[in-house]
């Protein structure tokens, strides 16, 4: 496992990490909304700007040929990192959302009236509303996989729900909102028999395990680069080249086009078919150094890492009484999710940021889920590779204090 | 009858929250007033009253009685509670000109300004907003007519 000092020479390429807030150190466990980012990744944010700022694939000058390189070297690297056949099968969004959004416009010729699209009771606003709107626009329907008493996925539900209506399976890898790990490899083997699609929301999970869209067979995989230390504003979508070849573009625009007159517009090969406009050059550029980070440190390495942080704050946290700890019981992946018992998350939340621990609270744009489990939200601890034990016990003693404060 | 002015009340709460030392104490002392205050009956929790944010709730009703507006207010969270009590210490039973002339000043004084720029949290602003909005809609309003 990572020792103490690898943590924290893994923690000297994060500068933010070493300031105070209300004159304590700052403890920043909000990794599921957004990690921070190394200055390998802020160096490359400069240095594009201040060496190689042109526009890519159009020009024919020097500085837009070496732009376009290092986009594309950005754009092989993701490939090898999620093991994709080809480069063709990596499309470069905004985000997770983004990348989303783009399959459920994509895929609308082949939806037709009273066919069904599975999700799950776990997912994040994003995994729901873009299939929502997809429903109302070709009536179909939406059909929802059922949480268990551990919060776990019941797949004996999703068996039932299977049938020839299916189109597509829209399941997160990692729910954002309590960490828990869902059987995507079993699902996405269900869902194939059926001979519907599956999506896997994999934002929660790109930068805690090794994600190898070949070995899971998945059509498609959504991330973003913010919440694996890579830049805000950039994300991609994995899709098998060949159905992403069937589909249509879903934005006009350049890049995306072989030949236009006002007849007619031939488009673009793939992945260019579906990237119109200009992309965020300067983020892909950064995003690659974030894939070099990680697989310096091993992605085996750094899940052994968090787990270990994950169950030393479990512990921790149910010594504490009136502690209620959500998917205790299921397979997490470096997400804490809790409540004190008459006590609001807000209030939690509000008096860990007193003492400089940054946590989440509230429902994580995951209200479906905070419904299920009749609660106003949770206070969410999230962990990163250069969290330390000492900041997770620092989070333990505040949640025993915060509960002290609000509960006598 | 209130004897003291809304400055008056400001600078009493000022007083009050300058005589602990420590964040723990201050907040505790807001905690408290958050416990303090009454809940209101569930009837009045309705749409119309709720200020809506991303983390808690929180309810504010008004009243117009002698000319005065008087606000009950409830949140299901309690440092929004102990926020809205303070709030109300200042400007139930007011005239409405003189809510509507007022700024929040209190609250950095105080030590909790983190919750001003809390945008998307319960943000003080937006309760400010709507005891504002009361003031402006019951300034013309007849008493009469309520009942």
């Amino acid at each position: 496992m990572l020792s103490p000092s690898e943590i924290l020479e893994i923690r000297a390429n994060f500068p933010i990490l070493c300031q105070e807030v209300y004159q304590k150190p700052w403890i920043y466990l909000d990794n599921a909304a957004t990690t921070q980012k190394p200055s390998a990744v802020i160096n490359a944010i400069d240095e594009y700007y201040l060496t190689i700022n042109a526009n890519v694939h159009r020009g024919v000058h020097y500085i837009s040929n070496l732009a376009t390189e290092a986009m594309e070297q950005s754009r092989e690297h993701l490939r090898q990192f999620i093991n994709a056949s080809n480069v063709q099968e990596i499309i470069f969004t905004k985000g997770t959302t983004e990348s989303i959004n783009l399959i459920s416009v994509i895929i609308s010729d082949f939806i037709n009236e009273g066919d069904e699209i599975i999700l799950s009771e776990l997912e994040h606003h994003s995994n729901i509303v873009p299939w929502q709107m997809l429903c109302q626009r070709k009536k179909a329907r939406l059909r929802i996989i059922p949480i268990d008493r551990n919060a776990c996925l019941n797949l004996e539900c999703l068996d039932t729900l299977l049938n020839e209506r299916t189109r597509l399976v829209a399941v997160n890898h990692v729910s954002n909102a309590l960490g828990v790990i869902n059987p995507v490899r079993k699902i996405i083997k269900k869902a194939h028999e059926q001979g519907a699609w599956v999506l896997i929301d994999g934002a929660q999970a790109i930068s805690h395990s090794q994600i190898d869209v070949r070995e899971l067979g998945v059509d498609f995989y959504a991330f973003s680069a913010h919440k694996m230390y890579g830049p805000t504003g950039v994300g991609a979508l994995y899709g098998k080249r060949k159905l992403l070849e069937r589909f249509p573009p879903w934005q006009g625009g350049g890049e995306m086009i072989k030949e236009v007159s006002f007849e007619k517009t031939l488009y673009a090969e793939l992945p260019f078919k579906l990237e119109a406009g200009t992309p965020n050059i300067a983020g892909i550029i950064a995003w690659e150094q974030a894939f070099s980070f990680l697989e310096h440190i091993g992605m085996e390495r750094i899940k052994i890492y968090e787990t270990y942080l994950l169950d030393e704050a479990n512990r921790s946290l149910q010594e504490i009484p009136n502690l209620l700890l959500y998917a205790n019981r299921a397979l997490r992946s470096a997400v804490t999710s809790f409540n004190l018992s008459c006590a609001h998350p807000f209030d939690v939340g509000s008096i860990l940021d007193r003492m400089g621990i940054a946590v989440r609270t509230g429902h994580h744009c995951a209200q479906p889920l905070m419904r299920v489990l009749n609660a106003p939200g949770t206070v969410r601890a999230s962990f990163a590779v250069y969290n330390t034990l000492e900041e997770v016990e620092k989070l333990c003693d505040a949640v025993g204090k915060a509960s002290k404060m609000l509960i006598s | 009858m209130r004897k003291e002015g809304m400055q008056e009340a400001t600078q009493e709460i000022i007083k009050e929250f300058a005589l602990f030392e420590d964040w723990e104490g201050r907040y505790e002392y807001l905690i408290e007033f958050g416990k303090k205050l009454p809940k209101i009956p569930d009837e009045l929790r309705t749409e119309d009253k709720l200020i809506r944010g991303c983390q808690s709730q929180v309810w504010l009703y008004a009243y117009k009685k002698e000319g005065k507006i008087f606000f009950q207010a409830d949140s299901d969270a309690i440092i929004p509670r102990g926020i809205v009590a303070l709030m109300l210490r200042i400007y139930s039973g007011r005239f409405p000109d003189q809510i509507i002339h007022s700024d929040p000043v209190f609250l950095s004084e105080i030590g909790f300004n983190s919750f001003l720029s809390s945008a998307r949290a319960n943000g003080i602003e937006a309760m400010f907003r709507k005891i504002k909005q009361y003031a402006l809609a019951l300034k013309f309003f007849h008493e009469s007519i309520k009942k």
